[in-house]
């Protein structure tokens, strides 16, 4: 049964899809996927020898096996303080030296993101840059990017499997960690500290690209967004600033200035709405606008009131906006 | 062995007629109400926790039920997490703790040779609010307003501020009122171990079994009243506008978590300690002899009894504390694993020593051990900082205190039940349908809980109320969800097997397992007063020795009887030398005032009617004075110098 | 089975029984014990919040717009509580030796000192409540908190002492041979009073420190 178990494991930490702990793309989770190897054959080596001693038991001491009144002291105590002492102090060590390599930030005047939880959505700005987005977090692969994270409310959890392990955001105070992608590559993220009625899908996308790349997203970040180019979009335009939308939505260069919600200057190249509830394709938005509580019950968006004839535009405006 | 109509050696009719007089209590419904019998009082917390253990265990089944595939839509978000905090704050505080206090109030007495607990009618007590409070809480989700926050309660999302409704409330109130039992309940314990056991059995006789829950007690005792300040300072901030978790105020979100688990690390060896215990208690009678190395099994009750109030940060290792305090911790929580390694070794080479009687509670005891040893592992990786950052509040973390929590305490329980159920209701139970119950148990619960580790792993967080497929977490949901049903299928049939035995089960005989420990040789169910004559004690295996059964047949003597009144004997703490006897309390109203008095104000707290609430405070001081008011005497029985 | 017999004969006759004789302590005593032990692991975790939010706060406390607090009061309070136990052991050792006067006296005594500190209490609280409440920020919540629910103990200790005098008067009560309750009593009280040291250190001295 344990060789199966095993082969499964191996199995499917190396599926694609899933934000596996077990296949790391990022340095701070590749150290942690070492230890988590020694510790499982460690585990696998004891438990082996627990179930040797209960099945000697089981085969040899049933039946007309005559009772031994011995007290073996030493057996207790070598086996089951002894050998675990120095198994313990060992893994202890090793993990030491890995939470010493986790606690070294990046260096000098990194890169700085900065990711603001709220109910249930990310934030995330950069260093000296004016523009938002939303859970979706660039950063260029093979730089150790620090990350400084705040919470609007309640306490979150920052976690992308494979990238790197958790930090909590704390309310009323700022923590730092940092992400280092070894290879491009899309990496999910989400909020691993119950945090409400939506604590279910308060998902994100760490996406590491090559410098150039990233530099040109970051380029786009603190420009205005694309401008509406067909007679739809700028239909949506006018509806999106006129409406309600603009008391809680950002699209930078309009407007539209709210900040209760997510800015929304470049959510059509985004990859979900409403923080991986739900895939980011017109359908699901124009569900989402005219009424998001039917899709993310309990999020902050009440029900838009929108006029049918003209939600297309606002969803051609919208998916333009990239 | 019936001791009703033997008159050998020491005791005769007489004096068991005057027993039976003095501690009888008739079968009426004031009776039912007034009891003070620990062995009524510990059916009760057993059923009763039982009950709370169904309805937690239904809430799991539903919420396995609405993540067996990825978005349905069985549960809506607000359910999910009413039923997530319910399953897990019953199942911590309405089952485990009172399940095994239930254990320890029918044991604990016969086991160490006593006719009741030190405080009958605070035991009564102790009981009413357990009942109470554990219906004060499960009441609030049929109205929708059952405690939302997960069992841990983090602030400030219970906060007036992010979470209105009464929810926060009946979860304060609730954990407050029902430490009133816990408490009491501890203190019962300790008092009655440290000062009612039989003459003889002197502090290296003491049962395991006695040691755990004694520790137990102990560790109740300084642990609950850091979940108590917690609790009533959340209560003043969400109803009375205090600061204490509030950042904005001056507070501090990170509070609470200190202090919780400042109460709840050693709350893990609260539940789990008594089910070692259990385990101690089982083996002597299916491997034929006693457990190897006493005296350090005691030690390492003691010493994780001690240690688990240092390794509380292991719990915060996401939270950004400073690093050096990690290490501390984190070395620590390595350590505390040790002396369950001892004890693991220890029935080990009891097992391996002895000759195995593979009867049920043994397999049971087989099972606890393989998944006990399974949890002990993970939970060293959670004590090692950098792992524990990965993958706590994953799905590895929900696989693994299922593993010590089904493993240390639930297997240890159904032990326990098939091990005393013909103690308890004098019948036998089924034996081919408990091997059937046991079978499906064990499949069932790592089934269940198995796939957890690997969708963890995977990356799942846990209290999600769904999860969008494709992430590789789909399969091991499923198979989650059928083990689930598998338990529940196993539990039903344990709890048929009970039933079973009640009504239809063979007059079960006083030692049918041949116990080593002294409530074998009471009868089953044992006598209102538990022993005719209380045995003088003269090994640490009672019922396995002579010398001792003589002392209760031919060696019976007048100061061991005590037939002349409702009495028991108090001996000295340390070696167990005779001091006197006592006279016990007669059954009472009073436990149920009180408790009903104290329902009462906690009911009108959570609803806001203060007045009535102050009320019910006048009325618990004047039950408590009414209850404590001295006996008036004569003078020159007092000793008044006048 | 001859061992000790005599002994526990004596222990176990009809008079031993009726007298509870101090052989060893009485399970009321150790109950009363461990009460007051989890009681004092409550007033710990209270006091150490209060340590934890201060250190966590910053660099001035109490915070901004509110003075350190004055001393004298307190210490006056301080003065009439703590000497409390004295007419309290006075009086358990009195009713020891059977001199029911005593208790009641001492008792009496007693009573009025925590009385007046309740009622100095009182008008430290009507000061401060000038200056902050229980709503104005974390300090106030924690002076409040702590002080007050120390104060409800007195409360209850003065019901208790309160309770005992009125049984004692009865006559019929206690004596040289029964005094369980008298003891416990006293335990409780000398607990309050202990409490009230750690909570001035904390409350009022500490901020000076």
């Amino acid at each position: 049964m344990l060789p199966l178990l095993c082969g499964l494991l191996l199995l499917a930490s190396c599926s694609g899809g899933s934000p596996s702990a077990l296949n790391p793309a990022g340095t701070g989770a590749a150290r942690v996927n070492g230890l988590w190897w020694l510790l499982f054959w460690t585990s696998v080596a004891v438990f082996a020898e627990v179930m040797a001693l209960l099945a000697w038991a089981l085969v040899f001491r049933r039946g007309a096996a005559r009772v031994r009144h011995g007290q073996p002291l030493r057996f207790v105590v070598i086996l089951g303080a002894g050998l675990p002492f120095v198994i313990l102090v060992a893994v202890y060590g090793v993990a030491l030296r890995d939470l010493a390599a986790l606690g070294a930030g990046p260096g000098r005047d990194p890169l700085t993101v900065e990711v603001i939880g709220h109910q249930w959505w990310w934030e995330v700005r950069y260093a000296g840059r004016s523009g938002a987005t939303a859970n979706e977090i660039h950063i260029p692969v093979g730089e150790r990017v620090k990350v400084r994270l705040r919470t609007d409310d309640v306490l979150h959890s920052f976690w992308v499997p494979q990238l790197m392990p958790k930090t909590d955001l704390i309310s009323g105070e700022t923590r730092e960690t940092w992400l280092e992608a070894r290879q491009a590559g899309s990496y999910r993220g989400q909020c691993a500290e119950y945090c409400g009625t939506q604590h279910a899908h308060m998902a994100f996308l760490v996406v590491a690209q090559p410098r150039a790349d990233f530099d040109a997203f970051l380029t786009r970040l603190d420009a205005p967004a694309r401008a509406p180019q067909t007679d739809a979009e700028r239909r949506g335009q006018q509806a999106f600033v006129q409406g309600t939308c603009a008391a809680c939505h950002t699209v930078r260069g309009t407007g539209a200035q709210g900040r209760v919600g997510p800015d929304l200057s470049n959510v059509g190249s985004r990859w979900s709405i409403g923080a991986g509830a739900v895939p980011n394709d017109a359908g699901h938005l124009g569900g989402w606008i005219a009424n998001s509580q039917s899709v993310k019950p309990g999020n902050a968006m009440p029900p838009q009131p929108v006029d049918a004839a003209r939600l297309p535009d606002l969803i051609a405006y919208l998916r333009s906006l990239e | 062995m019936s001791t009703t109509t033997s008159t050998a050696g020491g005791i005769d009719r007489d004096d068991l007629a005057r027993l039976a007089e003095h501690w009888d209590e008739p079968r009426s419904l004031r009776a039912w109400f007034t009891t003070v019998d620990h062995k009524k009082i510990g059916r009760r917390y057993l059923v009763t926790a039982g009950f709370f253990f169904a309805l937690a265990g239904l809430s799991a089944l539903v919420m396995r039920t609405q993540l067996a595939r990825p978005e349905a839509g069985v549960l809506s978000p607000d359910e999910y997490n009413q039923l997530f905090t319910m399953h897990g704050t019953a199942m911590i505080f309405l089952f485990a703790t009172p399940m095994l206090f239930g254990f320890g109030n029918f044991l604990v007495p016969l086991m160490i040779g006593s006719r009741d607990m030190a405080f009958p009618r605070l035991n009564a007590f102790g009981y009413w609010v357990f009942l109470f409070a554990g219906l004060f809480m499960w009441a609030s989700l049929p109205f929708g307003a059952a405690p939302n926050n997960g069992w841990f309660a983090y602030a400030p999302l219970n906060q007036e501020q992010h979470n209105p409704g009464l929810h926060m409330d009946v979860y304060a109130l609730g954990l407050l009122f029902l430490g009133i039992s816990t408490t009491s309940g501890a203190i019962n314990f300790i008092v009655t171990a440290l000062k009612l056991r039989a003459p003889g059995m002197s502090l290296n006789r003491v049962p395991l079994f006695v040691w755990a829950i004694v520790a137990t007690a102990f560790m109740v005792v300084f642990a609950l009243p850091a979940l108590n300040a917690d609790n009533a300072m959340l209560f003043l901030d969400r109803r009375f506008g205090t600061h204490f978790f509030d950042p904005g105020g001056g507070g501090n979100v990170l509070l609470w978590q200190h202090l919780f688990w400042i109460f709840g690390h050693p709350d893990v060896y609260i539940i789990v300690m008594p089910g070692l215990g259990i385990v101690s208690a089982v083996l002597p009678a299916f491997t034929r002899r006693g457990v190897v190395g006493y005296p350090l099994i005691v030690l390492a009750i003691v010493a994780i009894s001690i240690v688990s109030f240092g390794v509380w940060v292991h719990h915060m290792f996401a939270t950004g504390l400073p690093q050096l305090s990690y290490s501390f911790f984190s070395a620590a929580s390595t350590i505390i694993t040790i002396p369950s390694g001892i004890q693991i070794f220890a029935w080990l080479a009891t097992m391996l020593l002895g000759r195995l009687v593979l009867r049920t509670p043994l397999l049971f005891v087989i099972g606890f051990i393989v998944t006990f040893v399974l949890g002990g592992f993970t939970g060293a990786m959670f004590a090692l900082t950098p792992f524990d950052q990965q993958v706590t509040d994953s799905y590895f973390v929900v696989a693994h205190f299922h593993y010590v929590l089904l493993g240390g305490a639930l297997f240890p329980i159904l032990a326990g039940i098939y091990y005393w159920l013909p103690k308890i209701t004098g019948r036998m139970y089924h034996e081919g349908l408990a091997r059937w119950a046991f079978w499906l148990f064990f499949i069932g619960m790592h089934v269940t809980f198995f796939p957890m580790h690997l969708i963890g792993l995977f990356g799942m967080p846990r209290r999600v109320y769904t999860y969008r497929g494709g992430l590789g977490w789909d399969v091991g949901n499923l198979i989650s969800t059928i083990g689930a049903y598998l338990l529940a299928v196993s539990l039903l049939l344990t709890l048929i097997g009970v039933v079973h035995a009640v009504r239809r089960g063979r007059p079960a005989p006083a030692d049918p397992w041949e116990g080593d420990t002294l409530e074998w040789s009471a009868a089953s169910p044992p006598e209102p007063y538990n022993f005719p004559v209380i045995p003088r004690v003269h090994s640490l295996h009672p019922t396995w020795d002579e010398r001792t059964a003589e002392s209760t047949t031919t060696g019976a003597t007048e100061d061991r009887i005590l037939s002349e009144g409702r009495r028991t004997l108090f001996t000295s703490e340390l070696d167990a030398r005779s001091e006197r006897a006592a006279e016990m309390p007669e059954p009472s109203f009073k436990p149920l005032v009180l408790a009903g008095a104290l329902l009462v104000f906690f009911i009108s707290m959570l609803l806001a009617w203060y007045p009535i609430a102050i009320a019910a405070v006048v009325t618990v001081a004047a039950t408590l004075a009414a209850w404590l008011w001295p006996v008036r005497r004569p003078d020159e029985e007092l000793g008044v110098a006048s | 089975m001859t061992d000790r017999g005599g002994a526990v004969a004596a222990a176990t006759g009809a008079e031993a029984l009726s007298t509870e004789l101090p052989v060893g302590r009485p399970t009321s005593w150790w109950g009363m014990v461990m009460f007051v032990a989890t009681e004092a692991t409550l007033f710990a975790c209270l006091l150490g919040s209060y340590f934890y939010l201060r250190f966590q706060y910053g660099p001035q406390w109490p915070p901004p717009g509110i003075e350190d607090p004055k001393l004298l009061k307190p210490l006056v309070m301080t003065a009439i509580l703590l000497p409390s136990s004295l007419p309290v052991m006075w009086a358990e050792h009195g009713i020891r030796h059977g001199q029911r006067w005593r208790l009641n006296l001492g008792m009496a005594a007693t009573f009025v000192m925590g009385t007046s500190f309740l009622v100095l209490q009182g008008t430290e609280y009507d000061e401060k409540l000038h200056m902050f409440t229980l709503t104005s920020n974390a300090y106030g919540s924690l002076f409040f908190v702590i002080t007050g629910f120390h104060g409800l103990h007195v409360l209850v200790g003065l019901s208790m002492i309160g309770w005992l005098l009125v049984a004692s008067l009865r006559g019929g009560s206690f004596g040289a041979h029964r005094h369980d309750r008298v003891r416990n009593v006293a335990i409780y009280w000398h607990f309050v009073d202990t409490v009230w040291v750690a909570i001035l250190f904390t409350i009022y001295l500490s901020p000076r420190l």
